[in-house]
């Protein structure tokens, strides 16, 4: 019945006990302590999931999402508050849940596959799709724990992504494997939605959320703070955990040269936080020498939230010099433009000498910068492209 | 139940699976399964048949069909009650009934159980004892009394174990008791001399006795293989080796142990339930 949600969960909270005595003699001695030991894992959390929806849930550890997902999966009884669900359902908590070591990859398949809910004669059927995706066609009659670590996983969930659900639930276990591999896997939930199939996901990965999810919640603390797309979310997301990422800052050097202060700009001297994409960056820093320098190189470079390079310069690149540097100086990169996606990130600055090998000052993230954009990107660059599409001759090249 | 039912084949792959894991790897394999109520059957045969002079003619016939049952359940039971803790990385991270696990194992035991049935039924042919006749026919009743009784306690136990991790040690000691209460190296009818007339609360003891469901099993089962009824000892005196009861009694109390058994399945698989929904953050 198109309409109807798929996945409907009412006003569910969860607590958990956190008492950790289990023997009959543990019980009755501490009996009258126990009491107050209550942990609210969801609080009155509530949502309808349409059918071939991509919800994404996330929030920080603890935060509840993978609770959420239990709940959802049947594993866990809500304290209060239902959940209703139809369909047949997948439930990807774990890679290898039920893996056992002794038997052979060709038995754990069918063992696994009957756990998901799979039927023999369906597994038949699948079973070479299923080597086929794993890539471990000569270990497949070998035990599972000589296996190393990649085969096991992705055996897993090369068996996961070829029972057929209407409902997939899966928690951060497209992190696995090397990178051809997660590349695959992300084929294959692409293909599910095409399929019109309902995913639930729990991530750490914002990336992944915008690459796939069309609803997104974020959870704190069990209560949902945000509901909505992608682009809110993630905004929520970061903005909320911002400060948390900037706190592993790291001051390197000889202490020859110290910077007394840095901020970014627009470009123009006036001190900017949020930038639309595309818009002018600039960067200010005043540096002090404490002995003469000859002709050090004062860099910087931009890194986004998942610490990769955006752009570095520095003055030898730009050759700009400085000649002899004694006392303080004043300096300014203007970057022009940033065609950059949206997100946070973060500056590095650093003084050297001419030859790089003496490291004078080095700062790490000390400040950070937003850029913002209205469009869906993925990547590093915001570009702006426009996509046609006219009718092809058959011999058309 | 239904769910159950869907589940079916899980439930045949997890039976296959305990199967193969135990004797994985292990040069006699299946065989293992055998060697340990033989040595049994070996120890009392020597110990209270030879060394104690056991007045029971063909001793360890007698023995064999009472310890087969027994070791169906005692095993079984033992194993069935940490099933679920021991499958703990299971519970938390798939769902599927739950159910499921204990009754797999029971499952596992029934497969040994056929197994030993075979060696008992093997080794009364190669001796040429004759068994065959009416009483046969107790079998097969007896069996699905003991295995609807074993699924009511594997289900109870196993859940009330993930609460209380006490149950997995108490229900050893607890089968200990289990064992010699139930008349399976000694004749019934020694137990009822020694009790006489005596009562409890105006129940007579010999009546508490019976109340047993396993008791009922066993002489169903010694019933049904052994042939010998009533003997005479060196004296010239009977002794009465087996229950004596009509044939209606025994197929009587033996519907009797299938009805409540049923029920406490009943009781069990509600109990289950309601456990069930904290077993994932219980482990």
């Amino acid at each position: 019945m198109p309409g109807t949600p798929i996945v409907r969960v009412v006003d569910v909270s969860k607590r958990f006990n956190l008492h950790h005595d289990k023997s009959l003699k543990e019980r009755l001695v501490n009996r009258a302590t126990r009491a107050n030991e209550d942990f609210w894992a969801l609080r009155n959390v509530a949502f309808d999931l349409d059918e071939s929806n991509t919800l994404g849930l996330i929030g920080a550890n603890g935060s509840g999402k993978s609770t959420l997902l239990k709940v959802v999966a049947g594993i866990l009884t809500p304290t209060s508050g239902y959940v209703e669900r139809r369909g047949r359902m997948a439930a990807l908590l774990e890679l290898g849940a039920g893996f056992h070591p002794d038997l052979t990859g060709r038995e754990n398949v069918y063992m696994n596959a009957s756990i998901l809910g799979l039927s023999r004669r369906q597994t038949d059927q699948y079973f070479d799709a299923i080597v086929d995706f794993s890539g471990i066609e000569k270990f497949i009659d070998n035990q599972v724990k000589f296996y190393s670590s990649g085969m096991y996983v992705r055996l897993a969930f090369a068996v996961a992504v070829h029972v057929d659900p209407e409902l997939l639930l899966i928690d951060e276990v497209l992190s696995v494997g090397d990178e051809p591999f997660q590349r695959k896997c992300m084929k294959r939930i692409k293909e599910f939605q095409r399929d019109g199939r309902t995913i639930v996901l729990v991530t750490h990965g914002i990336d992944v959320v915008r690459q796939l999810c069309d609803r997104v919640i974020m959870l704190d603390k069990g209560e949902v703070v945000v509901d909505g797309k992608p682009q809110e979310a993630t905004r929520a997301f970061r903005e909320r955990y911002a400060a948390q990422v900037d706190e592993p800052e790291d001051v390197r050097g000889t202490g020859q040269v110290s910077v007394t202060s840095m901020r970014v700009t627009d470009g123009q001297g006036r001190e900017k936080q949020r930038f639309e994409s595309g818009e002018r960056l600039g960067f200010e820093m005043v540096i002090e020498a404490h002995e003469p320098l000859e002709d050090p190189v004062v860099g910087v470079a931009i890194y986004n939230h998942l610490d990769n390079l955006v752009y570095g310069t520095n003055t030898a690149m730009r050759d700009v010099p400085l000649g002899t540097f004694t006392g303080r100086r004043r300096v300014r990169f203007d970057f022009g433009p940033i065609p950059m996606v949206e997100g946070q990130y973060f500056v590095t600055v650093a003084v050297h000498s001419r030859d790089e090998t003496v490291q004078y000052v080095w700062l790490e993230r000390q400040v950070s910068f937003k850029v913002f954009s209205l469009s869906v990107d993925s990547g590093v660059l915001h570009l702006d492209p426009s996509i046609e599409i006219e009718p092809a001759g058959p011999d058309s090249s | 139940m239904r769910g159950i039912w869907s589940f079916r084949e899980l439930l045949g792959n997890l039976v296959r699976k305990e199967l193969k894991v135990k004797y994985k790897n292990s040069v006699l394999g299946f065989l293992w399964s055998l060697v340990r109520p033989l040595c049994l059957l070996l120890i009392y045969w020597l110990v209270l048949g030879k060394f104690l002079r056991s007045p029971i003619p063909d001793f360890a016939f007698y023995l064999f069909a009472g310890l087969v049952a027994w070791d169906l359940f005692g095993s079984t039971l033992n194993a069935a009650t940490t099933s679920i803790v021991s499958n703990g990385g299971l519970i938390k991270k798939v769902y599927f009934p739950r159910e499921i696990l204990p009754l797999a194992t029971v499952g596992a035991g029934l497969v040994h159980f056929a197994l030993q049935m075979l060696v008992v039924f093997g080794v009364l042919v190669a001796f040429d004892y004759d068994f065959f006749g009416a009483n046969l026919l107790l079998l097969p009743l007896a069996v699905v009394a003991l295995v609807i009784f074993l699924t009511a306690m594997s289900l109870f136990l196993a859940a009330a174990n993930v609460y209380l991790r006490d149950v997995q040690h108490l229900i050893e000691v607890f089968l200990l008791f289990w064992f010699w209460l139930t008349p399976i190296v000694y004749p019934i009818n020694f137990a009822f001399d020694v009790f006489g007339g005596r009562a409890v609360a105006g129940v007579k003891l010999s009546t508490i006795y019976m109340l047993n469901p396993l008791t009922n099993v066993v002489v169903g089962f010694q019933r049904a293989v052994y042939k010998h009824p009533v003997v005479e000892d060196s004296g010239g005196n009977p002794v009465e080796v087996l229950y004596q009861a009509s044939m209606g009694t025994y197929v009587g109390r033996l519907l009797a142990v299938i009805v409540v058994s049923s029920l406490l399945v009943w009781l069990a698989q509600r109990v289950f339930a309601r456990a069930q929904g904290n077993f994932a953050q219980e482990l």
